[in-house]
């Protein structure tokens, strides 16, 4: 198995698609409520299999294009199919996964096997039927995105409209319409005339959830701008520029780079967003620009670790976050396959682990405890000993109940809230 | 040592000093294009036979370019040569062209 690259459930929660390193997409749809065993919820299983992307190589600049899939969104349900787009550094495509039970059968010219009947032989003529048969899950691919991005692309996001979507790399953002794959609008560029002068990066963007006009993108200075499309067909310029001030006193070489966002959502609400850069996880409120309005410490700890981190490329790890349902909790990933989970109304937080030794299926997760000094105590584990290559960078919240998935490495963790 | 550490420096900094300590050439302005061009490469290695060639022809007359320790360093300190490439990984899927 691959190492697990994104994670996203589908609107209703019912599908969860994750996509990896070797450039495929494994879709799980939840099961039925079975009657006969009222106790136990509905399990998420395999329900989809396919390659999306192969690695490419660019012939005139002589570099590989890795088929590790960035992204992943799913398309509002309109018919029977389910769509979604999947990304690569370079190439968004737009996959229709459908179901196939039936099948025709009795048809006048081939036999049930295939093989074409002598048609002299054809005395009389028949009307086929359609017969049940094991389902099937096809997935094809319906539109290929290519050749609008320069640098590598880090995220997409549908617009509000369910007509078009966004794509962004690192210096531009593209605008396109789902039904067609050769144009798309350049509507953000912040590349510099002398590459000299390139100060920032674009590292993640997304559509608001109920303006279909409005996107925000942040970027690797730890700033969130917000761009209005009615405004100008360019959106060079922002509408609004979210930016916490520095204290210039603590300003140190890791500054900049631990106040990159990895990651920016907007709330279901559509009146708040959140950001996630390398120590901590913050809210911000649409309608006030010079400060958060929350800020969680994710990792505090790191902070006296930093030279390490720095040698050993972890203070660059992109970790995600993400909004449950009601907006009243959020979740982000760490280091030692922990993730943590905050509680915007109680102000609790927890931190959990997803692995396998540490809890049995259907058991209870145990909170842990990270010691940050002084004597440890039992059952918490030491900063030292935390494991820096089993990090939590995606996870997942069902749109509606309280179910998370969680992508450590190559392994799926789904969990649920506790049933009574 | 936990005590002493904070009454001297915040501890962002004390790690700052450690990592200075340990590259003293490290640029001057840890935000610029030289960083950020290493991130917009990904750090993708490529091999191009043109630079290749050529470099190794001027050899003789010219030293390659020294990059230093820099850890900001876009390509590394010499041209690759093709043993100095990692061995692209084998797909998933193989292809219809093998046995």
């Amino acid at each position: 198995a691959d190492i697990i690259s994104t994670v996203e459930f589908n609107y209703s929660g019912d599908l969860l698609a994750t996509g990896d390193k070797g450039g495929r997409v494994v879709i799980f749809q939840r099961e039925q409520e079975n009657k006969s065993r009222p106790h136990s919820r509905g399990e998420y299983n395999v329900y989809s299999t396919f390659q999306s992307h192969e690695p490419e190589f660019d012939y005139l600049k002589s570099l590989e294009i890795e088929e590790k899939i960035n992204k992943i969104r799913w398309l509002p349900q309109q018919n029977a199919a389910h769509f979604l787009l999947s990304t690569n550094d370079k190439t968004i495509k737009l996959w229709k996964i459908s179901e196939r039970d039936k099948r025709a059968e009795g048809y006048n010219l081939k036999d049930e096997d295939g093989r074409l009947r002598d048609p002299f032989r054809i005395t009389a003529l028949r009307v086929p039927i359609l017969k049940p048969m094991d389902l099937m899950v096809e997935a094809s691919p319906r539109r290929i995105f290519a050749n609008a991005h320069t640098y590598h692309i880090n995220s997409i996001s549908v617009n509000s409209d369910h007509e078009t979507y966004l794509s962004a790399d690192d210096l531009r953002i593209n605008l396109w319409h789902l039904e067609i794959t050769d144009r798309s609008f350049n509507i953000v560029d912040i590349k510099p005339a002398n590459m000299e002068e390139l100060t920032e990066v674009i590292t993640a963007a997304e559509f608001h959830p109920h303006h279909c006009n409005v996107f925000v993108y942040s970027s690797s200075k730890g700033t969130i701008r917000l761009c209005d499309m009615r405004s100008s067909a360019l959106c060079d310029r922002h509408s609004k520029f979210f930016e916490e001030p520095e204290d210039p006193s603590s300003r140190s070489f890791f500054s900049e780079i631990i106040s990159s966002i990895s990651d920016v959502k907007f709330s279901h609400s559509g009146r708040y967003m959140m950001t996630r850069d390398y120590l901590s996880v913050k809210v911000w409120d649409l309608n006030m620009e010079n400060r958060p309005v929350e800020t969680y410490q994710v990792h505090e700890y790191l902070r006296s670790k930093l030279c390490s981190l720095y040698e050993n490329d972890c203070i660059f790890d992109k970790f995600e976050c993400c909004w449950n349902g009601s907006d009243s909790a959020i979740m982000t990933g760490s280091y030692n396959n922990f993730f943590r989970m905050f509680d915007r109304n109680t102000r609790r937080d927890v931190t959990l682990e997803a692995s396998r030794e540490s809890s049995k299926p259907r058991a209870i997760l145990k909170p842990r405890k990270v010691c940050t000094g002084g004597k440890r105590k039992k059952d918490e584990i030491s900063v030292d000993s935390l494991d820096f290559n089993k990090k939590i960078l995606h996870t997942a919240w069902h749109p509606v109940e309280n179910i998370i998935a969680v992508a450590a490495t190559n392994n799926l963790y789904i969990f649920q809230d506790k049933i009574n | 040592q936990d005590t002493q550490e904070k009454e001297s420096l915040p501890p962002e900094r004390a790690e700052e000093a450690k990592l200075k300590a340990k590259y003293p050439n490290l640029g001057q302005k840890p935000g610029g294009s030289d960083f950020l061009m290493k991130r917009l490469q990904k750090g993708q290695k490529y091999f191009d036979s043109g630079d290749y060639n050529m470099a190794k022809a001027k050899m003789k007359n010219k030293q390659l370019p020294s990059a230093g320790p820099d850890k900001n360093l876009v390509t590394g300190d010499h041209i690759p040569t093709p043993q100095d490439l990692p061995q692209r990984k084998s797909s998933l899927v193989t292809s219809k062209l093998a046995g």
